[in-house]
């Protein structure tokens, strides 16, 4: 277990600090925010409409952003090989760094948006219900980002070839996450953050599986 | 079945069949057009209901050449059988293609029946992801050198991918928007007139036996062409 924590700290360290990309990761999902409402107009009416899609759909791509290198970096380095050979299984390994990446990336987007919820003149209640479904729906982004990280480690290119494969795989996540403040706003039942979250809870349940065997296959054993 | 997995096996068993299946799929395809041609016009869509011979079977097929690609992925994994990495490899492309006639046929329905190509249906929608599942599965395949490696990263991913299958299947129930509901395999059964019914179901056998009679051929290509391949590095071509 002291393993598996000590891994989640290391990758934070290095994705907090200078070349791990976390924090560039969300000055994209800020600018990206700041973009949508200088084209297509300051109409507060509409931008409440569409707030959470766009915040969502600029979450998604924040988080896929900074994916790429999230197994990479140790493949080309070696640690990989090291960490496949320590006692921890390559599973926990790939649940450490889809944690990590959590705490640096989805985490930190959660609370920027809700600064820029209110911004796009969201309602508390419509903030809250964004604020809910992007806790919930996040950590399956950095789940199955984790995926395409790992079967795409060992290819040069593999930051443009991954979101790519990893976006169809996300697509629920997005029309749950925005539909649930579209509900919200609606003032109707709101049955999408418990889709959201059953959707969520599989995917990191079971994503890291799947990871491993990415790295496994990667490592040539 | 396990002796078939070799590919020498296969080539020759495969190369027997062939011609048959080839048949097969010529006369369903001739009987399923005359029928789908001949049956009265809908009393509601007029003759545009003709579109549908076309649109369901690649649809199907569509979902059921994923089915098929994702057995086949686990079985390379699972068994490390060289033969279902190039079973995947060989399906993703033909999936694609039936998926986008799916989706061609489909807006050319939709336009005269709904009034509009292309809406944000779940059915529709779930549908377009099926295609991009595919087409990730053949760039990932094309992107990795090692042709091992290749399959099995690819056949991760359309296993991971199968979770669409029930979400497309169950779409029209979960968001009842404006593609219809299950109307074939149904409590209570089809709720289809028989005229059209069986034409539909020669189509649906037709569609299937094209989609098995070219995944063959692929596959039988792609031994070759790796036969060739050593022939050329060794020298003996």
């Amino acid at each position: 277990m002291s393993a598996l924590r000590r891994l989640v700290a290391r990758d934070l360290v290095l994705a907090i600090r200078a070349g791990g990309g976390a924090a560039l990761a969300l000055a994209f999902f800020a600018a990206v925010a700041t973009l949508v409402p200088l084209g297509v107009g300051p109409d507060l009416k509409l931008l409440v409409r569409i707030a959470a899609g766009v915040l969502w759909v600029a979450a998604v791509l924040a988080a896929l952003l900074s994916l790429d290198r999230l197994f990479q970096a140790d493949f080309e380095d070696g640690s990989l090989d090291l960490m496949a050979l320590s006692p921890l299984s390559l599973e926990a390994v790939a649940l450490a760094k889809i944690a990590a990446h959590w705490l640096s990336t989805g985490l930190p987007l959660t609370l920027i948006a809700a600064v820029l919820a209110v911004a796009y003149g969201l309602p508390a209640s419509g903030t809250v219900a964004l604020v809910a479904s992007l806790l919930i729906g996040t950590p399956a982004v950095s789940a199955i980002g984790g995926i395409g990280a790992a079967l795409t480690l060992s290819i040069r290119r593999g930051g443009l070839i991954l979101p790519f494969i990893v976006l169809p795989l996300i697509a629920p996540v997005v029309i749950f996450g925005s539909g649930a403040v579209l509900a919200e706003l609606d003032g109707l039942a709101n049955g999408a953050l418990w889709f959201l979250a059953a959707f969520s809870l599989l995917a990191v349940a079971l994503s890291p599986f799947a990871a491993a065997a990415g790295v496994r296959l990667n490592l040539g054993s | 079945m396990f002796t078939l997995a070799n590919p020498k096996h296969f080539m020759a068993a495969s190369g027997k069949i062939l011609p048959w299946l080839a048949a097969v799929t010529a006369v369903l395809f001739a009987a399923g057009l005359t029928l789908a041609l001949s049956v009265p016009p809908d009393y509601q869509q007029g003759d545009a209901v003709r579109i549908m011979f076309l649109h369901v079977p690649a649809a199907w097929v569509a979902m059921m050449a994923y089915g098929l690609m994702a057995l086949a992925a686990a079985a390379g994994l699972i068994l490390r059988q060289p033969l279902a990495d190039v079973a995947v490899k060989t399906a993703a492309p033909l999936g694609a293609v039936f998926t986008a006639l799916g989706l061609i046929t489909g807006s050319l329905w939709g336009r005269p029946m709904w009034g509009a190509f292309w809406v944000w249906d779940g059915r529709l929608t779930s549908f377009l992801l099926l295609l991009f599942l595919y087409l990730g599965v053949m760039a990932l395949g094309n992107a990795i050198e090692d042709e091992t490696r290749a399959a099995r990263a690819a056949g991760i991913l359309a296993i991971v991918g199968a979770v669409n299958l029930p979400i497309i299947h169950f779409s029209v129930t979960w968001w009842t928007t404006l593609h219809q509901g299950a109307s074939i395999l149904k409590k209570g059964g089809p709720a289809i007139a028989p005229v059209f019914l069986w034409p539909l179901a020669v189509m649906a056998l037709a569609y299937t036996m094209l989609f098995v009679t070219l995944w063959i051929v692929r596959i039988r290509t792609t031994i070759l062409e790796r036969k060739a391949a050593v022939l050329r590095i060794t020298g003996r071509a």
